[in-house]
């Protein structure tokens, strides 16, 4: 186990290297000078030159590139090119709202879309099963940005049960940080929620077929038992990959989601740099990103091997 | 009857949340959403209006414009000017100190002007124009010329990009080198322990600042702070503003979209201002470089294909919110307003248009238009000319970017074959605007020019002359000269000008008709 665990963690190195030139190249390849935007709408040309010499821009891309390898290598991610802040500071800056609203999105959608999805699965073909499934059906078919600005207009604006925007450190109260995080936790959350119910739903039905299952009811186990820990244990592995899965879709989600609801989380910093250009923070936030999506696999890895002995290395 | 029960929980939970969530501000705070984020502190390392925006909080000027554009008196108590118009000595009002708690002295003027002169366009013409500067004691400094300057007060007035004074620690260092401390002598002090980039800057008023005794004007007068602090939020989702604006989240939405402004008219919650009588002038640039607009004629025949009106309906919309017509380079309002020359400009005659680029050379290629995707504003406006171009029989090829992406484009001498381009947007607006000199799109110094290069000899020396003239009675004569030779030369066309109202709650009082947001003054009942 000890060995497997690091195999896969060198298997990163490599990864994360690839990662980092397709980055750089990509980005320094592609249009836009961040030297123009810091100038301003009315600068000259002169500014503007001054400006990217100033911020290195200038060399050649080779020397721009190991300059930024050698500072990766020193655990320096660089600074900002527009504030002059370290990346590093400004990422740790936001990652308490990401986290927040990733881990409350994936609370609330885990704990709701699995037993829905084994209710289904149990009550197949009934009218339980099928408004289940339409609801996920509609869930699933709903952009985020849309069920972002009907949740706003009706709880916040017109019943103002909820905050419209933004977002309160834990530090300041459990009240205001919670009501800060339902909105966007239920945009969010409610595609993941219809996803992942779906998934349990069918994997249930597949497994509820199987003999040691029909065996159970015929051994007299009541149904709780025969579906928890028999049907739902068996069935855990591929609603384990897909809450894996999952987290990538959340990623994604996240960037709309934290820009409807204006929270300042890794999600916004990565379209304000985006847009803006700022080479070191896109950078930065991607080799991060990479780094937690490589190391959710590894860890999804050995949760299979918690919850199915056979495939124990 | 279980469902009715576990939903009256669910709505109970939820209100004892949003009860939780009533944290809210304090009646002295003001929670202001601004257009962009405040990423550079650097007043002079950059041109941008959130950061110039920034300067007027945490800075202080020696002096300002009223709302007559007339430069006042700020942080500079009284002034002398020598018979010969060669020496200016300035005398400080007393008390000044910076926000580290050390005194405003002229050295530290001196720092400021020079550290800022080069960069500012109006401040290199005065550099050139200056001999020496002296301190004479702590609150007096001296200015001699080299020759009699008649913008010596408009350039250190001026309103964009004005030179902040700061202490001569941080003023001296190169201009080539971007400052991060945020010492100012201003109305206000940034935290920068709760600056969170991105998200939110925070500003509390400065106890120990002095107010002139006037009332405020404009620019000028005395800064009052009457908030304890005012909080920077930066939202990029207008929308999202909009709610938290009507839900009483946010105090202060400083450029809200115009297809907004109706809807928030008839919220009694909320009022709508327009605090800058200039307006915006979209600003449509030929390049220079590009065939056939490289001749007087080709740039002349595109003043024959606007249409502003259009323009202006397809991007602003609102009618009270633009001007029908406006042919004054240097905005209409303002001062230097003149409709000279502008004829070509009120109608629209296509096949003249054709004509006149067909004389100048064009061959029936395709015209190339940047059109910036994520400023629906400009690419309103450009596809307007699309439009017009087409009507004239003339293809258009309107290659769409982003915003970043089109400013390193147009910035590049490229033939038309080689990625080149031929026509870009962009607007400007303030009393700068409305300077022939501090325009910077309307400058002609060939490849000294902003992108589109434009070169006109005769036109800088108009200009210059202008500048050079110290009788103010001539000066009204002269701008007539530069507006008719600026539509012969053609650097760019005045597109059409727009008013950018800002709107704020009910309970916000005291909001000033000052150009660009400032927040002294202002207070939360």
């Amino acid at each position: 186990m000890f060995g497997f665990v690091l195999r896969r963690v060198l298997a990163t190195i490599p990864v994360m290297l690839v990662v980092a030139l397709v980055v750089f190249l990509l980005l320094h390849l592609s249009p836009g000078d961040p030297a123009a935007i810091i100038a301003g709408e009315n600068a000259t040309q002169e500014d503007i030159d001054r400006i990217r010499a100033t911020l290195g821009l200038d060399r050649p891309l080779v020397v721009q590139f190991f300059s930024w390898i050698w500072d990766l290598l020193r655990g320096d991610l660089g600074v900002s090119v527009y504030n002059k802040v370290a990346v590093t500071t400004l990422i740790a800056q936001r990652m308490q709202p990401t986290i927040s609203l990733a881990v409350f999105t994936m609370f609330f959608a885990v704990s709701l879309a699995v037993p829905i999805g084994v209710l289904a699965a149990w009550k197949v073909g009934t009218w339980v099963d099928h408004v289940i499934m339409g609801f996920a059906i509609v869930a699933f078919s709903c952009p985020v940005f849309l069920l972002g600005y009907g949740l706003v207009f009706g709880l916040a604006r017109k019943w103002k049960l909820l905050p419209v925007q933004g977002f309160t450190p834990i530090e300041q109260g459990i009240g205001p940080f919670l009501s800060h995080l339902v909105l966007p936790a239920l945009s969010l959350g409610l595609v993941y929620m219809a996803l992942l119910s779906r998934m349990t739903r069918s994997t249930m039905l597949e497994v509820l077929g199987e003999d040691y299952i029909r065996t159970a009811r015929a051994k007299g186990l009541n149904e709780r038992t025969v579906l928890l820990r028999h049907a739902l244990r068996n069935a855990s592995v591929p609603i384990v990959t897909t809450i894996g899965l999952g987290i990538a879709l959340l990623i994604g989600g996240v960037v709309v989601t934290e820009s409807v609801f204006a929270i300042p989380g890794i999600g916004r910093l990565t379209i304000e740099a985006v847009t803006q250009r700022d080479y070191p923070v896109i950078q930065g936030v991607i080799l991060i990103a990479s780094l937690v999506y490589v190391l959710i696999n590894l860890g999804i890895d050995l949760v299979y091997g918690l919850l199915d002995p056979r495939i124990r290395i | 009857m279980k469902q009715a029960k576990w939903l009256a929980r669910l709505a109970g939970a939820l209100l004892a949340i949003a009860a939780c969530s009533g944290a809210q501000a304090s009646d002295k705070t003001l929670r202001a959403v601004v257009h962009a984020d405040l990423k550079i502190l650097d007043p002079t390392w950059t041109t941008t209006y959130i950061t110039n925006r920034y300067g007027y909080l945490v800075y202080d000027t020696l002096f300002a414009l009223n709302s007559k554009f007339e430069v006042k008196p700020q942080m500079v108590d009284t002034y002398t000017v020598s018979d010969d118009k060669l020496t200016y000595t300035f005398m400080l009002r007393k008390g000044m100190t910076f926000h580290d708690g050390g005194p405003v002295r002229a050295a530290d003027c001196i720092a400021s002007i020079k550290r800022w002169e080069v960069r500012d366009m109006m401040g290199q013409m005065l550099a050139r124009q200056t001999a020496d500067m002296e301190v004479v004691d702590d609150l007096t400094f001296r200015l001699k010329l080299k020759e009699p300057y008649g913008l010596v007060l408009d350039t250190l007035g001026k309103a964009g990009t004005p030179a902040y004074i700061m202490p001569e620690r941080i003023a001296s260092k190169p201009a080539t080198e971007q400052i991060t401390e945020s010492i100012g002598s201003g109305p206000f002090m940034m935290k920068r322990d709760e600056w969170r980039p991105g998200n939110k800057a925070v500003f509390v008023r400065f106890p120990n600042y002095i107010p002139r005794s006037e009332p405020p004007d404009y620019l000028s007068g005395g800064k009052v702070a009457k908030l304890d602090r005012v909080e920077w939020l930066y939202i990029p989702d207008n929308n999202t503003t909009l709610s938290a604006l009507m839900a009483g989240e946010i105090d202060y939405f400083e450029a809200p979209p115009l297809d907004f402004i109706k809807l928030m008219e008839e919220n009694s919650d909320i009022k709508v201002l327009n605090i800058d009588k200039l307006g915006v002038q979209f600003v449509l640039r030929p390049n220079f470089l590009a065939p056939p607009f490289d001749t007087f004629k080709g740039r002349q025949a595109l003043l024959y294909l606007i249409n502003q009106e259009e323009v202006m309906q397809a991007a602003v919309g609102n009618p009270e919110l633009y001007l029908k017509f406006c042919g004054a380079f240097f905005l209409c309002n303002s001062p230097n307003a003149t409709e000279i020359g502008a004829d070509p400009l009120r109608k629209p005659d296509y096949a003249r248009a054709k004509a006149m680029l067909t004389e100048a050379g064009w061959k029936g290629e395709k015209i190339i238009l940047l059109l910036p995707t994520d400023r629906p504003q400009y690419a309103a406006a450009i596809t307007v000319l699309g439009a017009a171009f087409r009507k004239a029989g003339i293809p258009v090829d309107m290659q769409s970017a982003d915003w970043s992406t089109i400013s390193v484009r147009r910035a590049r001498k490229d033939p038309i074959d080689k990625g080149g381009y031929h026509i870009f947007i962009t607007t400007q607006g303030g009393p700068d605007a409305a300077n022939p000199v501090a325009n910077t799109w309307f400058g002609s110094g060939c490849d000294k020019a902003n992108p589109g290069w434009p070169c006109d000899p005769e036109l800088d020396a108009l200009v210059a002359a202008w500048t050079g003239e110290n009788d103010a009675d001539r000066k009204p004569g002269m701008v007539e000269k530069i507006q008719a030779r600026g539509y012969v030369s053609v650097p760019y066309i005045p597109y059409g000008q727009f008013f950018q109202p800002i709107a704020f709650r009910s309970n916000i009082k005291g909001v000033l008709v000052s150009g660009q947001p400032v927040y002294w003054n202002i207070e939360k009942q």
